[in-house]
């Protein structure tokens, strides 16, 4: 099993919830004191480094026009990161490459970074979040056709030193792609991809990239691997090992069950202070019209954690919170209900959870959790 | 789910690369032959305006692709795709003189089938069309119907909100899920450029059919001010105001329109 320390880096400091229709998208970027938002940026950068000197990787994300997280461009940061961490493994998670206009400068940007790390880099490719289509004009409709057509062309422009090719997709067109520099790691960086629902695993399947499930809890994740597993399987090929998969739970491990209960509370930010209109949280297209419909009639999405408790999160397998014998009780227990995975994405890090809080969840957790799972799973090497 | 429409349900309205593309085309009335294009309504929405209209004309009312009861083949992803659709149906059926009527998004596709051909087109009429840019680079010109809420959707495309479907909570769910297929139609056809083609205000020179251009007072949508320049932009075409209507005027005031449209043609 590998660990990965996540932070989603937000600015939390946001005008009372009644006085505000959204926190993405039209929540104007005046309510940010830009003082306030460096120092944020100094902490989160410095927890990242704790992680690595406590032998845990880091993850980054990238999301635009939102209080949820003030990283707009991943590849800066990563790219931070490949010089002030020295181990660990950089997982962006990801690219939100159906939302970006410009795949050849994702590659370029992905190349650039590998080398800065020495090699460092995993690169995850995700689909990007429905609210953030109208901030950065991206149409909904036909979005995992996009990224794969995406996807596609960033790995040819990896592997591609013979001099230029062309490229003219439906959704992209390029004249001369040949990528300078090209990535330290050969042939490619290790990819993963997201996927929330069964229906979006085979593909990922087919390429044998790593599938990465964000906070969907036993029974959604079960059934995203088991898709996964599946196909695999209908291909005739070997059953996946564990380091295909991975799972993002929000984390917080404490000295007792009050203390890392108490953590996972502040943790519960990321879903609470997540208030956006349904216009935004589903715009025609990124789902299915019938399942649109459902939520215009008024019916709750399954992704809609705000009415929860930390109870019914942890009870879901959505939060993982005690002391570190509790936390190991329960990513055990995953493991089992999930069939087994290799990667657990740690969101230890969100809305007013202080620096010292957050450095204390990631040391306990390396040093009380980490070694008794490690002599449960086998830690493979991380490089794919 | 909605049933669609398959090859003993629906019309063959053209043929691409050898496939069939099969809409669900309502037919009524007599006399001339009317085009009806919806908008983001949907075709079943217009149904005041149609009967009005089928006592003087054939009404041909398809839903476009990807629209209400309307499959959608996968390579018709435009409003180019669409205006060439359609006319080529014009073409097939050897039609000639057709009142062409495009509604909002409807009146965009009508707008760019007349700048490519008005040989089967006898007469245009416009309500409330989206598609072209008047405005500078910062004005909106047609507000974010993806961005509003449906209360201010409501208020903004009727004078008066209580024409509108209302919470939809309490709507019958055969109309959401057909909201909710055309509202993905709409972002397929419209999301970027929002709702119109750059280029399509300088080509309007070459309608060459008396043209109708009639604006709902109320429009919240896309401003009467939009609609003048629409209408000033097409050769020798009248601008009409109809008063207690919003976006969709042909909603609320479906036979003042239907006259207009009969006045038009006469």
């Amino acid at each position: 099993m590998q660990y990965w320390h996540f932070s989603e880096t937000a600015y939390p400091y946001l005008p009372p919830e009644e006085t505000i229709n959204s926190v993405r998208v039209t929540l104007p970027n005046g309510v940010i004191d830009p003082a306030r938002a460096a120092d944020l940026w100094d902490r989160y950068l410095a927890e990242w480094q704790v992680a690595d000197e406590c032998g845990l990787n880091v993850m980054i994300n990238e999301h635009h026009a939102t209080a949820t997280c003030m990283d707009p461009a991943a590849p800066v940061i990563a790219g931070i990161l490949g010089r002030i961490t020295k181990d660990a493994r950089i997982l962006i998670l990801g690219n939100p490459v159906a939302n970006r206009k410009d795949p050849v400068r994702v590659a370029e940007e992905m190349a650039l970074v590998d080398l800065l790390s020495h090699g460092r880099l995993e690169v995850g490719f995700v689909r990007g979040v429905p609210y953030e289509v109208s901030a950065v004009n991206s149409k909904p409709v036909m979005m995992s056709e996009r990224m794969w057509e995406a996807i596609e062309l960033i790995q040819k422009a990896w592997t591609t030193h013979d001099g230029p090719f062309s490229w003219e997709g439906r959704f992209f067109q390029q004249r001369h792609v040949n990528i300078w520099p090209r990535p330290l790691q050969q042939p490619a960086p290790p990819v993963w991809v997201t996927a929330m629902t069964p229906g979006s695993a085979a593909r990922i399947a087919d390429d044998n990239y790593v599938i990465a499930s964000f906070l969907t809890g036993y029974e959604g994740t079960r059934k995203v691997f088991e898709a996964y597993r599946d196909r695999v399987a209908e291909t005739g090929r070997p059953t996946p090992a564990d380091d295909r998969f991975a799972y993002a739970a929000l984390t917080y491990t404490g000295d007792t069950d009050e203390e890392g209960l108490e953590g996972a509370r502040k943790l519960m930010w990321y879903v609470k202070a997540n208030k956006v209109p349904f216009e935004f949280v589903q715009p025609p297209g990124y789902t299915p019209y019938f399942a649109r419909a459902a939520g215009l009639r008024g019916e709750r999405s399954a992704y809609d954690f705000k009415s929860l408790t930390l109870e019914d999160l942890i009870e879901e397998g959505i939060v993982f919170a005690g002391s570190p014998s509790t936390v190991r009780g329960q990513i055990e227990k995953f493991y089992e209900k999930v069939g087994g995975f290799g990667h657990l994405l740690l969101m230890g890090q969100a809305g007013f959870l202080e620096h010292d809080e957050t450095v204390r969840g990631i040391r306990t957790f390396a040093e009380h959790v980490r070694p008794r799972l490690d002599d449960l799973f086998t830690a493979h090497p991380v490089a794919v | 789910m909605l049933s669609l429409v398959d090859s003993g349900s629906g019309t063959v309205v053209g043929s691409v690369r050898g496939e069939n593309v099969l809409l669900d085309v309502y037919r009524t009335g007599s006399g001339p032959t009317l085009l009806l294009l919806h908008g983001a309504e949907g075709r079943e929405a217009d149904e005041a305006f149609t009967d009005a209209l089928a006592e003087r004309f054939t009404v041909v009312a398809p839903s476009h692709p990807g629209f209400g009861l309307s499959p959608r083949p996968d390579w018709c992803d435009s409003v180019d795709d669409l205006a060439y659709l359609y006319l080529e149906w014009l073409e097939q059926q050897d039609l000639h003189d057709v009142v062409v009527v495009g509604l909002q998004f409807g009146g965009w596709v009508a707008a760019e089938m007349a700048v490519r051909e008005c040989s089967r087109i006898g007469r245009l009429v416009l309500v409330d069309p989206v598609g072209i840019k008047v405005g500078g680079r910062e004005d909106r010109d047609i507000t974010d119907v993806f961005a509003i809420s449906r209360a201010e959707l409501d208020s903004r495309n009727y004078a008066d909100p209580a024409a509108g479907p209302g919470d939809l909570a309490l709507a019958p769910h055969e109309d959401v899920l057909h909201i909710a297929r055309n509202e993905e139609a709409l972002a397929l056809y419209g999301w970027e450029p929002y709702l119109h083609n750059p280029r399509l205000r300088r080509w309007l020179g070459r309608v060459h059919v008396p043209a109708l251009v009639i604006w709902g007072a109320q429009d919240g949508i896309v401003s009467p001010e939009y609609g003048r320049a629409y209408a000033d932009s097409i050769p020798g075409a009248r601008f009409e105001l109809v008063e207690g209507a919003g976006h969709r005027a042909q909603i609320e005031q479906p036979d003042t329109l239907a006259e207009l449209v009969v006045e038009h043609a006469a």
